[in-house]
């Protein structure tokens, strides 16, 4: 088992034969992922990567079956990406581009809510589920298939996280990047309901960054509804107050959503807290038998 | 991007919204023309930059002469204006807005951010309008409506009257608040805000509201579709190698320590600084060199570094990924190269070939120390910062 993702999920591209698209659904299919087509408006017809393209999602999706689609279209697109895909019927849309504005992605959100979609991103990593099906930018290779779920803010934290998991040969169930933007589509709460449930799931890590307030929710959370093991780390202890750190996510204002907080809200809903990143492994090493 | 007090004024006034009758001045010598246009005997003079907390800094001012007026212009034109949120060098006083004065009867509160636990754009109002604001917020929450605005159905109209009469306000004012309201949320959305505030909202003497005063932010990511708006930049007001960085998409901030920091990534950034601190040092700043991490970015992230004086040891912490490890430590070597960095450079790659790069960093011949791991380069960073 895994979450969001296996080794039967199709996946349809968007943005499929631009620099980004190409490139990474390459290594997507040298990994192993069930890449099934891709979109790119004006080129439908054209066979890309071995696969077909179309101009709609709809077509995409009434040819291939998708329930999937991973976006990298620019940014003043992406609001229509997200909705074309949404309106298509997929389940599940992971979108990586960054720099989406932030009203956009307020409507976008409430329409996804709407229908029931499930919206990974923006701004983010991508999903992985080991040796199955990899959406997304992280290099496949660190990976593990384990016992480890993993969610994180940030790109390259995750890598850092994934990395020490599997050093420790724990491996990883899958890997959820929400992303740092300030409206994701998900949150750290969906994807940690999501862990609950999942049975090869035996251990949590969770990577938030200072600003907002989604860390100390998820907090709570955890303290109600989390009976694994969770080990937090959060990035941003020594970022001065008002600066902004280029992740809109991490805007600290006003004594809200700083560091400290985060830890002692999460220390205090029993979660493992590690002041240091090369720490995580350590923590994970401390929840039990493994 | 943040606007200054007299833009965030002139788009209100374009949205219908009261604000005084004012004139921006950069020059003292035009004063006396801005003084005679707005009339009237006294003025309210404020120095415009990107920052609050001006009134107590002495950047607000009401003059009740042109020589008054003008002596203020002296004063601040081309100086620093230092408040509680600038830096200790403060933000550069380029122009002074002379504003018709106001009588006020009443301050209020009136602004308006992304809320990014309920991602709607919330508007807040208070009683408690002017420099306490925070405190109240903390202290007294339930004194701050607020009124989420649904990004399918947009305001309406209710929304404003429930807040008008949670405020205590009557008769004409009731009318007033909610074209303000329903203004505000339109101009909101239109321009592409990420925060919005009036501070004070004020009800003047003769039973009207003005925004005294406005601070504006723009989302950034949404520059590309707001032409006009992106004119209203004043790079004047952020800090030199910020804005240098930003022109080569890279994200940096400077701060007070002396060991330099390159990473990609900013969550991975952040977490180099903290551990740079975890081991006894400081970090001189944050920065992120971005997804591709090639020679002529990671050039630029160097100079940048190492335009800071104080910078004696530079921390480069790559986390490879797909991009292959041996041509990141190319890019390292070469930008080392062509800048003559002369401090001792620390490198930490991880990620794709990482044993090849590393091997390509330690015959380079430069005075670059491989790490094996991110601890042992925070390690040897703080230790030769304390050796320099």
């Amino acid at each position: 088992m895994s979450i969001l993702v296996d080794s039967n999920t199709k996946v349809v591209c968007q943005g499929f034969t631009g620099s980004q698209g190409t490139f990474h659904s390459e290594q997507a299919i040298e990994y192993g992922t069930n890449m099934v087509g891709g979109v790119t408006p004006g080129k439908g017809g054209l066979i890309h990567l071995g696969l077909p393209v179309f101009d709609t999602m709809q077509e995409a999706v009434d040819n291939t079956g998708a329930e999937t689609s991973v976006i990298y279209v620019p940014a003043p697109f992406c609001k229509d990406a997200i909705l074309e895909a949404a309106e298509a019927d997929i389940r599940l849309i992971v979108c990586i581009t960054e720099g989406i504005p932030i009203l956009d992605m307020i409507a976008v959100k409430a329409k996804c809510d709407e229908l029931g979609v499930c919206l990974i991103g923006p701004n983010c990593p991508g999903i992985i589920t080991p040796e199955q099906c990899k959406i997304g930018i992280m290099p496949g290779y660190i990976h593990l298939p384990g016992k480890v779920g993993i969610v994180s803010r940030s790109g390259t934290l995750t890598y850092e996280a994934v990395k020490q998991t599997t050093d420790h040969g724990y491996g990883q169930s899958s890997c959820v990047g929400i992303g740092g933007d300030p409206i994701p589509g998900s949150s750290f709460i969906d994807i940690l309901g999501m862990f609950e449930k999942d049975p090869q799931t035996e251990a949590i890590v969770m990577i938030g960054e200072i600003g907002g307030t989604s860390e100390e929710e998820a907090a709570a959370f955890i303290k109600e509804n989390v009976s694994k093991p969770v080990v937090a780390y959060i990035a941003g202890v020594t970022a001065p107050a008002g600066k902004r750190m280029g992740h809109a996510g991490a805007i600290i204002s006003g004594g809200k959503g700083t560091a400290d907080e985060k830890f002692e809200a999460l220390n205090d809903a029993g979660v493992i807290t590690v002041r240091s990143l090369t720490e995580i492994g350590a923590g994970l090493a401390k929840t039990g038998n493994w | 991007m943040n606007l200054h007090e007299y833009q965030a004024k002139q788009l209100f006034a374009d949205y219908g919204l009261p604000v005084s009758k004012g004139v921006v001045v950069d020059d003292v010598d035009k004063v006396a023309a801005a003084v005679k246009k707005i009339g009237g005997k006294k003025w309210m003079v404020k120095a415009q930059v990107h920052a609050g907390g001006r009134g107590k800094a002495g950047g607000v001012k009401l003059a009740d002469s042109v020589e008054d007026v003008r002596g203020f212009a002296e004063q601040w034109l081309g100086k620093n204006l230092i408040t509680y949120q600038t830096d200790a060098t403060g933000q550069p006083v380029n122009r002074i807005l002379v504003e018709a004065c106001t009588n006020i009867s009443q301050e209020l509160y009136l602004g308006a951010v992304v809320d990014r636990s309920s991602s709607r754009i919330v508007f807040m109002a208070s009683m408690e309008g002017g420099v306490e604001i925070e405190k109240v917020a903390v202290e007294t929450p339930e004194k701050i409506l607020k009124a989420p605005i649904d990004p399918i159905m947009g305001p309406h109209s209710s929304q404003g009257r429930k807040l008008a009469l949670g405020l205590g306000l009557e008769g004409d004012q009731i009318k007033q608040f909610i074209e303000l309201f329903l203004g505000l949320a339109k101009l909101f959305q239109d321009l592409d805000l990420s925060l919005l505030e009036i501070n004070p909202l004020v009800i003047t003497t003769e039973g009207n509201f003005e925004c005294l005063d406005g601070k504006i932010i723009i989302d950034s990511n949404a520059l590309y579709r707001q032409p006009k708006l992106k004119k209203m930049m004043d790079p004047s007001q952020d800090d030199e190698r910020e804005v240098l960085a930003a022109q080569w998409d890279l994200n940096y901030v400077a701060l007070d320590g002396n060991i330099g920091c390159m990473v990609n990534g900013a969550g991975l950034a952040m977490g180099t600084m903290d551990i740079i601190k975890t081991h006894g040092g400081k970090p001189a700043n944050f920065l992120d060199v971005g997804g591709g991490t090639t020679k002529d970015k990671v050039t630029e992230a160097f100079k940048i570094i190492l335009s800071d004086e104080n910078v004696v040891t530079v921390l480069v912490n790559i986390f490879g990924g797909i991009v292959r490890c041996d041509l990141i430590a190319e890019g390292v070597i070469g930008a080392v190269q062509e800048v003559g960095v002369q401090v001792p450079v620390v490198v930490r790659l991880e990620g794709n070939n990482s044993e090849l790069g590393r091997e390509v960093l330690e015959n380079s011949g430069f005075n670059i120390v491989v790490a094996s791991s991110l601890s042992e380069a925070a390690e040897l960073s703080v230790a030769l910062a304390e050796d320099a």
